[in-house]
């Protein structure tokens, strides 16, 4: 079992080393998907996937700076 | 005369044919190609080669083990849930890449990777063999960008090759082709890629990752994309913009942060006197 976990945990670190980060990325990918569906955004919804994206990677960095200082 | 003209007339129907098809399929299949290539090289370059070479590799004869099993009905799988989970994955990578080439950049983590120098290191001192270069997130990386683009390969040459034996033969050469012509060129572009800088890479495959991963997520969730596939090429310049944007504003705020705490710390030695 413990092969299990330990193939989980490094397919885990491929992907992830900053949870909140990947979880706003998720959680945003999740909420595009569901406004695209129930035709909310229409023509502006790459845009709009693309500027919350851009959003998240400017927190992502400003976090880090933050606690930094 | 008649039936004679009748049967040059579909011949030369067929060989138009074969032939809009050979090219249609080359032409399409050497987007897909490139847009692949342009990621597996900035990976190569930034994180090795085997890896890369192995991931790309590895998806390609998986690719093929699929399509000689399950063949035209591999049209049946919907792409937009294979471009939603394998865009999804790539834009995890890519943003965490981004993200830390721009913290590189504006010197508020190493430049290299300062936990793993230790370990190998100390490896070296112990005796130990590393397992030389491998790198799984290059590989991962490569394995799902070629697995990708060669989905999106594979439903070209299934829906250029529809129409027949010799279509579906014709439509898989022009693919192949393109294949044969975009490798070479990779070939060629590797060893000047090398002579770039390390982070400079590292900032542009992060660039390139999450463009490509925003559109194909885009794609997955039914996001209909203003000028389609240029909608990369527009992404790729907006996260670039940001990143650079990024770089000297988080440079300057740590920059005051030590400042202020530099003061602090003479104005409490000052009141200490």
């Amino acid at each position: 079992m413990n092969w299990i976990r330990s193939v989980a945990r490094e397919v885990y670190g491929l992907f992830v080393d900053d949870s909140s980060f990947a979880f706003a990325i998720l959680c945003w990918i999740v909420a595009m998907a569901g406004l695209v569906r129930y035709h909310v955004l229409q023509r502006w919804a790459g845009p709009a996937l693309f500027v919350g994206l851009a959003l998240i990677l400017t927190e992502g960095v400003l976090r880090v700076t933050r606690r930094k200082d | 005369m008649v039936l004679t003209f009748a049967a040059m007339d579909s011949v030369q129907q067929l060989s138009t044919r074969l032939g809009t098809t050979l090219v249609a399929a080359f032409l399409a299949s050497t987007v897909e190609c490139v847009e692949a290539l342009t990621v597996v090289l900035a990976v190569g370059s930034v994180r090795g080669w085997p890896s890369a070479l192995a991931g790309c590799a590895t998806a390609v004869v998986t690719l093929a083990a699929i399509v000689a099993a399950l063949g035209p009905a591999l049209t049946r799988i919907p792409l937009h849930l294979v471009q939603l989970v394998v865009g999804a994955m790539i834009l995890l990578f890519g943003l965490r890449w981004l993200r830390k080439a721009i913290l590189r950049s504006a010197g508020l983590i190493p430049l290299h990777d300062e936990a793993a120098a230790f370990a190998k290191n100390t490896a070296k001192l112990r005796g130990v063999r590393l397992a030389s270069g491998w790198d799984k997130l290059a590989f991962a990386t490569a394995f799902n960008i070629t697995m990708m683009e060669g989905t999106e390969v594979v439903f070209i040459v299934i829906a250029l090759g529809a129409g027949g034996r010799a279509l579906m033969l014709t439509a898989s050469l022009g693919a192949v082709a393109a294949l044969a012509v975009v490798t070479a060129l990779g070939f060629a572009l590797h060893h000047p890629l090398s002579r770039v800088p390390e982070n400079t890479l590292k900032f542009i495959v992060g660039v390139l990752l999450s463009a490509f991963g925003t559109f194909w997520v885009g794609e997955g969730v039914g996001v209909a994309w203003p000028g389609e596939d240029l909608a990369i090429p527009c992404m790729m310049a907006a996260y670039l913009a940001l990143a650079l944007y990024l770089v000297p504003l988080c440079r300057n705020r740590a920059r005051n942060a030590a400042d202020a705490q530099k003061e602090s710390c003479i104005a409490a030695k000052e009141d200490q006197r």
